[in-house]
């Protein structure tokens, strides 16, 4: 279903809402009004203001090379060599043309609705304007930028697949911060006490649902307001893991318990492609079977469509026989499960230690994430990547030695960017109907 | 889709709930659906309060013993995390069928000295010669109460509107560096420059926090998702500005970390003013400064303003049921705005104590020391009431200041006291679990005893 949302969206207005909240009555509703907002186009506006402002009022001339290869790869790509203020220039007129384009599709069009493509487009060609801007002489990591993007959104897509489950169901999942944290706790724990990774990342799923345990049963049983009781338990699980870890000793996990760099033959080297995807971990693979696995899951069987009915309207699925408390629990733990091997990312693979706090809001990203994705997985994992990727940019612009470029708004950006979809500027954020409200069997 | 949703609504009311016509305290889940059907417009007829509001009803309603209960239940959980991470607990456990009394011994110890420290480090030292000195605890947990006291009555009035304000990280960070930008770049009077400096720091926080109340209000987004990540914001943007000479970054350095506060906004400690009252012989070292003033004054307002005022009774009258409140002609919009804005600027307050108070020789990007989200739990323990707030700001305070001697002399680390205050704020938020634990009577027998309660609140809240 979202794929067709992404292919054609506006063309076939019933299909596009099938897969959101509102079900029956929105065609109805979207026949009748069509709004022309300005927010898109002036939005567009003023990036491509920025583009032209970054070519023409502070150009920074010289070469930009765009590295394609690191040393380990078979085949070698020599950099693509860039002159960067004409390059800047041409693009940042590209960019007011597409932003003219969109406020022509938003006056014109029957739909008054953007192609996705056109947005796409805009946000990539912006990105490697910006990238190039920023460089503007030396060499930009491009593959090394992208893989690790990968890498740091792998515990955000965890944790974002955790949220869109827990939140399909109908149980606001505020407590991803603390799923994340303390999957990477037990991980380091099991893993420094067994030197075994996939005891360690049995734990970490473990524990994981031991917080979503208590989250479920404080908001499925004791009806508990469930923004209240994940606020909470993020901090429980904050002071829980900062005390134990300063009376148990989980700094140092042996090489053992960690998980290493599986490369799959021949996909590897593949350039580009081959470092950024088929160069990682096991969990990182284990990520792409879960994505698939949620987005199929969800879309395509039973258990997706008894999930979806609790979480839309519980009592409907109670009449048809569906235990909504029940569905509701299972479902939680099982987020809980997806975003304890999150965590477990983070302690055994990205850093291979356990510090204290060390989510540092990846949990709160993830979270954002899946409202920027609107509750869908695939598009909540587009999301998180997109947020990954912010990150990821500070640290290859530090790498090439950007220093005039400050690291805090590019870090600041995912925050930013939810702040504006959620008020807004990013189409209707509609979460599932029955989200953040118990149910109780009259 | 409010209408989809009023069927779901109307089977809330479950043994010991009264019908959701009489007024019922609602949680911040209630307004995102308020938000939701915010562009329908209201109809004649008033839809009983969105959603479920179990919690914020047992938070605001549930008594005294519940709070009570939950406390020791936490203080038993923190007792077995300490119990069971003590080295000389587990050695002893080691043999325990050799010697059982040995591990019993051992617990006993460690409880033993664990609270004997908590008591000595928030109340009393009795090993300090002097009252001046033995006291000396009680007033640093006044100290460390205050800034826990004012964001805790920000976090309170967003509450009883029905709001969730996760952003105190957010509005004390803008709060903080608006307080110290002021001391060290304009000089003024003494006296003068604090309450100058005071006000700025109410004011960017309430900035922040308004800006939530503002895009709630207009866009309808969830002032949760908004909190939380505008407190990214802040945090990167002081990052940002703490090392860009010239903003917050003190001059001739390169760490992020600020100048210190001019001491003429300082405020003045409890020592300075004993000081100036003897006649310039030193008195003590208290750390117990102004800014405790300050925090009653705001409760005595806070308390004057839910209570007392019309805007408070908006207030409670769009927290309890907004739907009702926009029929009875109330700008439930305007309420939202100017809920958070108070909000804001009672956290702003905990800013301004914490750079011109608590650490005054300068700040770096931390200087909100977890408060914003101590508050919420603060907020949550005096079940948003202004005095209620004021004694559990004051409880967490002693838990703070006890947490470091626990940690000095016990070498149990301090986020021990973290873990106590979630735990007691998960239990009071569900009464049931505490009254199971506690085998009290069933919440079928409770309607009795509490229905006439809530009559009188609700009476008095009409009047």
């Amino acid at each position: 279903m979202s794929d067709q949302n992404s292919t054609a969206p506006g063309s076939s207005t019933p299909v596009v809402e099938t897969s959101h909240a509102a079900a029956l009555d929105a065609p109805i509703v979207l026949e009748k009004v069509i709004v022309r907002s300005p927010k898109f186009p002036i939005v567009f506006g003023v990036f491509a203001l920025l583009g032209l402002l970054a070519a023409f009022v502070f150009p920074r001339t010289g070469t930009t090379r765009i590295g394609l290869s690191d040393s380990k790869d078979a085949i070698q790509l020599d950099p693509i060599p860039i002159d960067s203020q004409p390059f800047v220039a041409v693009v940042a007129v590209l960019l007011a043309l597409l932003a003219i384009a969109a406020a022509l599709f938003v006056a014109r069009s029957a739909t008054a609705r953007i192609p996705l493509g056109l947005t796409v487009a805009f946000a990539v060609l912006f990105v490697i304007a910006f990238l190039v801007w920023a460089v503007h002489d030396g060499l930009l990591p491009f593959t090394g930028l992208l893989v690790g993007a990968l890498g740091v959104s792998t515990p955000l897509i965890f944790g974002a697949l955790g949220g869109v489950l827990s939140e399909r169901v109908g149980v606001v999942n505020v407590a991803i911060e603390g799923q994340l944290l303390f999957g990477a706790f037990a991980a380091a724990l099991i893993g420094v006490y067994t030197g075994n990774a996939a005891a360690a990342l049995i734990g970490a799923a473990v524990a994981g649902m031991l917080v979503s345990f208590v989250l479920a049963a404080f908001s499925i049983k004791y009806l508990v307001d469930q923004v209240i009781v994940g606020v909470v338990l993020n901090v429980l699980v904050t002071g829980l893991t900062t005390f134990l870890a300063g009376v148990i000793d989980v700094d140092t996990i042996p090489r053992t318990a960690r998980f290493g760099v599986v490369p799959i033959p021949l996909l590897s080297e593949i350039p580009v492609l081959g470092p950024l995807l088929f160069r990682h971990s096991l969990i990182v693979y284990f990520m792409y079977i879960a994505v698939f696995a949620v987005w199929f899951g969800l879309n395509k069987t039973r258990w997706g469509l008894r999930l979806r009915a609790v979480g839309e309207h519980p009592k409907a699925a109670d009449t048809v026989g569906i235990n909504v408390g029940r569905t509701r629990f299972w479902n939680v733990s099982l987020a809980g499960a997806i975003a304890g091997i999150g965590g477990a990312y983070l302690a055994l693979d990205a850093i291979g230690l356990f510090s204290k706090e060390m989510t540092n809001g990846a949990g709160f990203i993830a979270l954002a994430a899946v409202i920027f994705g609107r509750w869908d997985p695939v598009r909540a994992v587009l999301a998180a990547l997109l947020f990954g990727f912010a990150t990821s940019l500070q640290n290859s612009l530090s790498a090439a030695g950007v220093t005039d470029v400050p690291k805090e708004f590019l870090l600041m950006l995912p925050y930013l960017i939810t702040v504006l979809a959620v008020a807004g500027l990013v189409g209707q954020v509609r979460g599932p109907a029955a989200a953040g409200k118990p149910y109780i069997k009259s | 889709m409010s209408d989809e949703k009023v069927p779901g609504e109307s089977q809330l009311p479950t043994p010991g709930q009264v019908p959701p016509a009489a007024p019922e305290p609602q949680s911040a889940k209630g307004v995102e659906e308020g938000q939701m059907s915010g562009t329908t417009p209201a109809a004649g007829d008033v839809p009983p309060p969105p959603a479920a509001n179990r919690v914020m009803r047992e938070i605001l309603s549930s008594n005294w013993l519940m709070t009570a209960l939950a406390i020791v239940l936490a203080l038993v959980v923190a007792s077995i995390l300490i119990v069971v991470t003590d080295e000389r607990v587990q050695a002893a456990a080691g043999y325990f069928f050799a010697r059982p009394l040995d591990t019993f011994r051992a617990i006993g110890d460690t409880i033993g000295g664990a609270y004997s420290s908590l008591f000595q480090g928030a109340v009393y030292n009795f090993r300090r010669p002097g009252f001046v000195n033995g006291i000396k605890p009680l007033t640093d947990t006044l100290s460390f109460a205050a800034p826990l006291i004012a964001a805790g009555l920000g976090v309170a009035v967003a509450f009883r509107v029905g709001l969730f304000n996760i952003g105190g990280r957010g509005q004390i960070l803008i709060a903080a560096a608006v307080a110290g930008w002021i001391s060290w770049s304009f000089p003024m009077p003494p006296f003068i420059h604090m309450l100058v400096a005071v006000g700025g720091a109410l004011l960017g926080g309430a900035i922040w926090g308004g800006l939530v109340g503002l895009l709630k209000a207009r866009t309808g987004a969830h002032e949760v998702i908004l909190t939380i990540m505008l407190n990214y914001v802040a945090w990167y943007l002081i990052q940002f500005l703490l090392k860009t000479p010239g903003a917050l970054q003190a001059p001739g350095s390169n760490n992020p970390k600020s100048p210190p506060a001019d001491p003429s906004a300082v405020m003045p400690t409890l020592s300075d003013l004993l000081t100036l009252l003897n006649g310039g012989t030193q008195v003590g070292s208290f750390r117990l400064n102004v800014g405790f003033l300050l925090v009653i004054v705001a409760t005595v307002a806070v308390a004057w303003l839910i209570n007392r005022s019309s805007t408070g009774f908006r207030f409670r009258a769009v927290g309890e049921n907004p739907h009702a409140a926009r029929v009875a002609g109330i700008d439930v919009k305007w309420v939202f705005i100017l809920a958070m804005i108070i909000s804001g600027a009672l956290v702003g307050l905990a800013g301004a104590i914490q750079v011109l108070g608590t650490n005054t020789a300068g700040f770096g990007d931390g200087i909100d020391a977890g408060i914003g989200f101590d508050a919420i739990t603060v907020a949550l323990l005096g079940r948003s009431k202004p005095w209620g707030v004021f004694f559990s700001g004051i409880l967490f305070g002693a838990l703070k200041a006890g947490g470091y001697t626990i940690q000095a002399s016990q070498g149990i680390p301090i986020d021990i006291v973290v873990v106590v205050q979630s735990v007691i704020v998960l239990f009071i938020a569900a009464p049931p679990l505490v009254r199971a634990v506690f085998r009290l009577p069933a919440p079928g027998s409770k309607p009795k005893a509490r229905t006439p309660r809530r009559q009188k609140l609700a009476t008095e809240a009409a009047r």
